[in-house]
């Protein structure tokens, strides 16, 4: 994949724009037309809660261009296998989900914490809000966490969460997901989203699924079903990067200016 | 854009025009059960309660109707009070927190009643690339159901006249009401350092948010 040796190229060799006063700071170009419109009225919650204003563009300044670096203290080894921390194992499809964090420049984004939830096998999340009339798991809590490698690879066992009905609209189903957050380096590559399953027949009826206005970038949340990973007799294997936004301009000045 | 020149370069991108050379991945929402994952214990402390010159700001997140938003996740991002960030991107070097156990990074759950509280210190104020300085704020990403990207918002202080009437993200703002959303009210006979910060998602005095 090109976009590997690109990264490979560019990793660690971070190129900033010069502004006035001394300061040089990366820069990180705001993405247009990738992300859902806040408000989407087919879900209907926006309607309550999205902001009316438009919003107000914020420079790339000191506080945004840096951010948290949470590191190996919040982590064990162990929180990436929700299938082994109870007293039994969790009813449902073990499913290894593996991946790369990168950033649009290609670059992997290393050492940077995932925190994933999702429901069990019967679409039920371990939340004392959620009533769907499925059974709870007691060897599943549906929480898992991680550090991703030097090279931005991350890796989860867990098992494959069920579809569940919500009340937005008359028969209304998720699709089977799992809830994804992730920092990388600034405060601008913040990142909270879901990764669905390949081949979803839920996926049309959905409205947070199809908030995401162009086709392209809704089959960017779908893992991909991976024989290679996949372990015999034990896990079935899905693949899934995820791209946070990169320096691109300050690259692509940089470049032009040399 | 403008056609860029047909010389191969090394490291020149290869989307002729765009910046961008891979397609990054979409928000969602955060959903309704971010309880069983997102919270941490220590998360609403910045700094340890009770470490010398901490703050307390306090707010409740509010939907259009002006009831309290109870599955909501509050994040805040700051400078230390040296005006210094433990990063690798600030071009003044990497600073080494000035009071021991900062972390510049805060997260708190909404209760029943909306209500979030972080423990932290006083930001410094910030130079800004183009000249000018910053007032001290926080930089605050609000997440919640109903939410399908994040919203951000910034905490100001309101001792803080001078400086704010002076920073370039606030003057940018041009209705005073509207500017005054993103400054943090006192708390009428609090304890000192206690702060308010109410953040309206919609309606009849909206938070502002911004574009990130």
């Amino acid at each position: 994949m090109t976009a590997d040796t690109h990264g490979a190229a560019n990793h660690g060799a971070a190129r900033y724009d010069a502004g006035g006063d001394g300061l040089a700071l990366p820069r990180y170009p705001r993405p247009v037309g990738v992300h859902p419109p806040l408000d989407s009225p087919e879900y209907r919650s926006t309607q309550l809660r999205a902001p009316r204003q438009p919003l107000v563009p914020l420079p790339h300044w000191l506080t945004e261009v840096t951010g948290p670096l949470l590191g190996a203290e919040r982590v064990t080894a162990a929180d990436a296998d929700l299938t082994t921390r109870h007293a039994g194992e969790p009813i449902g499809e073990r499913i290894i989900v593996t991946g790369r964090v990168l950033d649009s420049d290609g670059r992997p984004v290393p050492d940077t914490l995932i925190e994933i939830w999702q429901a069990n096998a019967a679409g039920r999340y371990a939340h004392q809000v959620d009533d769907h009339l499925a059974p709870l798991d007691p060897n599943f809590d549906g929480a898992g966490r991680c550090l991703t490698d030097s090279q931005g690879r991350y890796r989860f066992v867990t098992i494959k969460p069920g579809a569940y009905p919500w009340r937005n609209h008359l028969n209304a189903w998720r699709p089977a997901h799992i809830h994804f957050s992730l920092f990388g380096r600034a405060f601008t590559q913040r990142l909270v989203t879901q990764m669905y399953f390949p081949g979803d027949s839920l996926f049309a009826q959905d409205p947070i699924f199809s908030s995401v206005p162009d086709p392209k970038a809704r089959e960017r949340m779908i893992a991909r079903f991976d024989l290679d990973l996949t372990v015999p007799d034990w896990a079935l294997g899905f693949e899934w990067d995820i791209v946070l936004r990169g320096r691109g301009a300050a690259v692509f000045e940089t470049e032009e200016d040399t | 854009m403008g056609h860029r020149a047909a010389r191969p370069r090394r490291g020149r991108l290869r989307d002729g025009g765009g910046h961008l050379t891979l397609p990054i991945t979409p928000s969602q929402t955060v959903g309704p059960f971010l309880a069983i994952c997102l919270p941490w214990p220590d998360g609403p402390f910045v700094v340890p309660e009770g470490t010398p010159g901490a703050i307390a700001i306090t707010g409740r997140v509010l939907d259009v109707a002006g009831d309290p938003v109870p599955d909501a996740l509050v994040e805040t991002w700051q400078a230390d009070e040296r005006s210094g960030f433990d990063h690798p991107d600030d071009p003044r070097g990497a600073a080494t927190p000035a009071t021991a156990g900062f972390r510049g990074f805060g997260r708190c759950p909404t209760d029943a009643a909306g209500e979030y509280r972080i423990v932290t210190l006083r930001p410094g104020p910030l130079p800004c690339p183009a000249g000018g300085t910053e007032a001290p704020h926080l930089d605050v990403s609000v997440f919640a159901r109903g939410l399908l990207d994040r919203v951000v918002t910034r905490i100001y202080f309101p001792d803080e006249t001078e400086a704010n009437a002076a920073d370039p993200v606030l003057a940018a703002i041009a209705e005073p009401a509207r500017r005054q959303t993103l400054v943090a009210g006192a708390v009428p006979g609090g304890p000192p350092g206690t702060f308010r910060f109410d953040i309206r998602l919609r309606g009849e005095r909206e938070t502002v948010f911004f574009d990130v």
